[in-house]
């Protein structure tokens, strides 16, 4: 991209303008709530002023798994098989840690045909920052039930789902998830920062995000619809998310607040909006949650988060260094040791 | 002791040294593997050419299991499908083992088994292994220890029968149970007792005798599986993703071992490798890709029902052209099919392997020291070329324990292909595209993720790319790609292990071979000149796509016998398919049926074909 702006644009603290962020244009449906992510994706890294060329983005296959090729031109992408980012994406950030992995997938490419490799993906802790678009339909195949349409909920063809939705978020917590996140592309500003913490995590965070479906599945009788998701969001708490390098970005000033501290020095700043919500408490997150399904509501925020958890690479004592750029003279051992486990066989 | 000699062991006898071929059956789980690795390397310490196979069960205690050991003074390493000696341990087989005996068969056999009830034209060595064991001293607390030390009583009377030295038992015991002391003193206890008994009880010893030779100086035992891990490790191997499945787990958990002694920094105690046991095979496969596209070697081993799950990802790999390497320890199908026996049926799978257009370059190690080699030589060409690469063994060649020439050390680079780096992205500038053919070998320059430069990334996908990587449906560009794929594998070909051929004076046919199918057609070739009088050229391939060598050899000879072990002729039809004008000239010579392929096989098969109803063709 040699995308040079005619005046001086605003830069972020690596001199890079917010247009060195951006990707190819979007050929999803005109209003489809995966286009906001996306927006808010690259104002992200913008914002945190994190080198686009550190970034690696995995995706699955799906509408959402486009969504890639739409942001962060310069950053590499993968855009895999169907359900199977999560292991693309471990194996990429086992392999070069340096790396700062995004995933986006979707309802589909993560509850039901990927959902053993997101299940183990979680419980490795990669540090993966793993959006789900979730609008509760198929798109690109044109509109069948995902396994996250609540029951109830109707198709635009007629008929309404009668099975038990997967719950992303309350299976991400069970497997020990250190970040799960719950929001709603039209709710542009709680996304943002969760975004930005997100990033920040390191570790696994799960971005359970209701991206409507504007072809399929935002008709009256949807529970995934614009409208209803409007009418029903409840933000647990509001969110601000201040970097370790500026604090004068917060937005929420201390007080009414809590601040979780990242052990990068950033933190997690949460504002009470009437609710009695620790999102670090467990047994309280699963109580919320439970009665939340029953009661039928739409609860979005930050639900859990525990941000001093071992990655998998720190479970597996790898190097820090990155694997992919030793040499011979790091990794084939001697000829002499060669003779000697030789020996062995003797 | 009531054991007068059977009728058949008071017939004059011809004495063969160090030639025979020895079973002992016993129940898996009964701990007989290790009194069979004794004597294994017993006879190789006594510097006898020797191989040893284990047929086993799908299962952990209880069921059938049997040990071959194939001596050889002349070298021949591969089953032999004539038993000279049997041990017969376990009741259960007992009597169809000896039922099936050929006449004159010596057996060594627990004596309440009363063989000699069955059979009258058998030699038979009754033996009290129950009794002797029984008298063992062991304190109580070690009492169940003598179900294990009866395999060691058997060591002792074929070492007696046999001429097996003690010496060089007592070394292997060592050996094979370390520093544990007591442990070995208990076997050599258990030796002595079957020595003693053997000396006492039978004066007239085995025909087949085994005397002190010197084939197997410096050279080694070892399995095909460690001997690919050892491949790897050398090979620059850094990530390493596997499920678990017999017959391959052991490979990765060797690698697992290789790790820790030698890529693990004894202060930090970080290892410079990511091993991962991921939740079956198809994340196994995304993780390979997803490290090899981060620029890692990355390698994963599998049998064929794991290829079978990961398919979609290895033509995901094979079309966005990311490095991998692939181990399949090949075991008879199809799914649990059966576990625990060879097979040579995976070589269609992987050479097409996926859904679309698709051809992988294959490897055919023969022998441990080609694992080690071309476990090397496969992360060299997965970079250089771009893509999945496959080794393919099998179960007998990466289970068994093999007589093996040591492995050579290789100090050349890796070669980790055209990869461009900031500097190499900046000159380039516009010219550069991911899949854009730059110096008419087919084979794209690639930057790895993190390159330093604005222009660097690239987006990977399964669908329609451009040159630059970028979406397209456009017919030509679809044609294009694909014939630059086609291009880059006669890159490969050229590139690929050479056959190894061996010629015959006055030799108008041929044997053609691959991986462990080559010590019964080696041997099976030797026979057919020897004993019917037709010499017959070889090639040993040792990887697909074929190159000129191959080809030439086709075309070159009358008739080429293409041994294999599979039903479905499954490399002979391959060859067919590249050379169409040499199809008539193949004549398959098959096995299947779960077990190594042995020498008789290929010489019934060839004159089955060259000398049909006893007449020459």
């Amino acid at each position: 991209m040699s995308a040079t702006a005619p005046a001086a644009p605003k830069t972020n603290r690596i001199g890079l303008a917010k247009a060195d962020y951006e990707g190819s244009k979007s050929t999803l449906c005109l209003g489809c709530g995966h286009d906001v992510i996306t927006k808010q994706i690259v104002t992200a890294f913008f914002e945190l002023g994190i080198e686009p060329r550190r970034v690696a983005k995995f995706s699955g296959i799906g509408c959402s798994s486009k969504t890639p090729a739409y942001f962060l031109n310069r950053a590499w992408g993968f855009n895999a098989a169907h359900g199977r980012m999560p292991s693309i994406a471990t194996g990429a950030l086992l392999a070069n840690p340096e790396l700062v992995g995004i995933g986006v997938s979707g309802d589909g490419d993560t509850a039901s045909i990927g959902i053993g490799q997101f299940v183990h993906l979680v419980r490795r802790n990669i540090p993966l920052v793993y959006v789900v678009e979730n609008n509760g339909v198929y798109g690109l195949t044109k509109g069948q039930f995902s396994a996250t349409a609540d029951v109830g909920s109707t198709l635009k063809g007629g008929g309404a789902n009668e099975l038990v939705p997967v719950d992303l978020c309350g299976l991400a917590i069970e497997l020990g998830c250190g970040f799960v996140a719950r929001s709603f592309s039209g709710d542009m500003k709680q996304l943002q920062a969760i975004l930005q913490a997100a990033i920040a995590h390191r570790g696994t965070a799960v971005l359970d995000v209701v991206s409507p479906c504007v072809t399929f599945n935002d008709h009256e009788g949807s529970t995934k619809s614009y409208k209803y998701s409007k009418d029903h969001e409840e933000p647990l708490h509001e969110i601000g998310f201040v970097p370790y390098f500026d604090d004068t970005l917060a937005e929420i000033p201390p007080g009414e607040t809590k601040d979780v501290p990242f052990p990068d020095g950033s933190l997690v700043r949460f504002r009470s909006v009437g609710r009695d919500y620790d999102p670090t408490d467990k047994d309280q997150v699963l109580a919320t949650l439970h009665r939340s399904r029953a009661a039928k509501e739409f609860l979005t925020g930050i639900l859990y988060l525990e941000p001093e958890k071992p990655t998998f690479a720190k479970v597996l004592r790898t190097v820090e260094e990155p694997l992919t750029t030793m040499g011979a003279d790091r990794l084939r051992p001697s000829r002499e040791a060669l003779a000697a486990i030789l020996e062995e066989y003797r | 002791m009531s054991t007068a000699p059977s009728p058949a062991a008071s017939v004059p006898f011809a004495v063969t040294v160090n030639d025979f071929s020895l079973q002992v059956a016993t129940a898996n789980g009964s701990g007989s593997q290790t009194a069979n690795n004794v004597l294994l390397r017993s006879l190789f310490r006594m510097g006898v050419p020797v191989s040893g196979k284990n047929l086993f069960p799908s299962n952990i205690q209880g069921l059938p299991t049997w040990f071959t050991i194939r001596a050889s003074r002349h070298g021949y390493i591969g089953r032999k499908r004539e038993l000279d000696v049997l041990v017969l341990m376990n009741p259960e087989t007992a009597a169809a083992d000896a039922i099936a005996a050929a006449p004159g068969t010596s057996v060594v056999y627990e004596r309440k088994l009363a063989v000699e009830k069955l059979r009258d034209d058998l030699r038979l060595f009754p033996v009290p292994f129950g009794e002797l064991a029984s008298k063992l001293p062991l304190p109580p607390e070690q009492a169940k220890l003598r179900r294990l030390l009866v395999n060691m009583i058997y060591v002792g009377v074929l070492s007696d029968l046999m001429g097996i030295e003690p010496v060089e038992i007592e070394a292997s015991l060592r050996k094979q149970l370390g520093g544990k002391a007591k442990a070995i003193e208990l076997n050599l206890a258990a030796l002595r007792a079957g020595l003693d008994y053997s000396a006492a009880t039978f004066p007239e010893k085995l025909p087949h005798r085994v005397e002190r030779m010197d084939a197997t100086a410096g050279k080694l035992i070892i399995d095909g599986n460690s001997a690919s891990a050892l491949g790897c490790l050398f090979g620059g191997a850094t990530v390493c993703t596997w499920y678990p499945i017999t017959p391959s787990s052991s490979l990765c958990e060797t690698f697992i071992e290789l790790c820790d002694r030698h890529r693990t920094d004894p202060g930090t105690g970080h290892t410079a490798a990511a091993i991962v046991q991921a939740e079956d095979e198809i994340a196994s496969i995304g993780m390979v890709l997803g490290a090899g596209w981060a620029g890692a070697r990355a390698f994963t081993a599998t049998s064929g029902p794991g290829i079978s799950l990961m398919s979609e990802l290895i033509g995901y790999g094979y079309y966005a052209e990311i490095p991998a390497v692939i181990f399949d320890v090949q075991r008879v199908g199809p799914s649990t099919g059966l576990p625990t026996r060879t097979m040579q049926g995976d070589v269609l799978l992987c050479h097409t392997n996926s859904h679309g257009d698709g051809r992988h370059p294959v490897l055919f190690p023969a022998s441990p020291e080609e694992c080690f080699t071309m476990a090397q030589e496969a992360f060299d060409l997965a970079e250089r070329l771009q893509t999945p690469v496959f080794v393919l063994t099998d179960l007998d060649l990466g289970m068994n324990n093999w007589m093996a020439d040591p492995f050579p050390f290789s100090d050349a680079p890796f070669d980790r292909g055209k990869v461009l780096d900031a500097d190499g992205v900046e000159r380039l500038r516009e010219t550069w595209g991911r899949y854009r053919d730059l110096d008419g070998d087919g084979v794209p320059w690639r930057t790895l993720p993190g390159t330093d430069h604005p222009r660097a990334a690239f987006f990977t996908r399964g669908s329609g790319h451009d040159e630059r990587a970028a979406y397209t449906e456009k017919p030509d560009d679809y044609v294009r790609n694909m014939e630059r794929l086609a291009r880059k594998l006669e890159t490969g070909r050229a590139l690929l292990p050479k056959p190894v051929t061996e010629e015959r004076p006055g030799a108008k046919a041929g044997l053609l071979a691959f991986g462990t199918s080559h010590y019964g057609t080696a041997e099976g070739r030797d026979r057919l000149e020897r004993e019917h009088g037709l010499p017959l050229d070889y090639l040993r391939l040792r990887a697909l796509p074929i190159g000129d060598e191959a080809r030439a050899f086709l075309e070159r000879h009358e008739i080429v016998y293409v041994v294999e072990q599979n039903r479905d002729a499954q490399l002979a039809g391959l060859l067919r398919d590249a050379l169409p004008s040499c199809a008539s000239r193949l004549v398959s010579v098959l096995q299947y049926d779960g077990l190594p392929l042995d020498a008789t096989t290929v010489v019934d098969g060839v004159l089955a074909h060259a000398r049909p109803a006893g007449g020459a063709r």
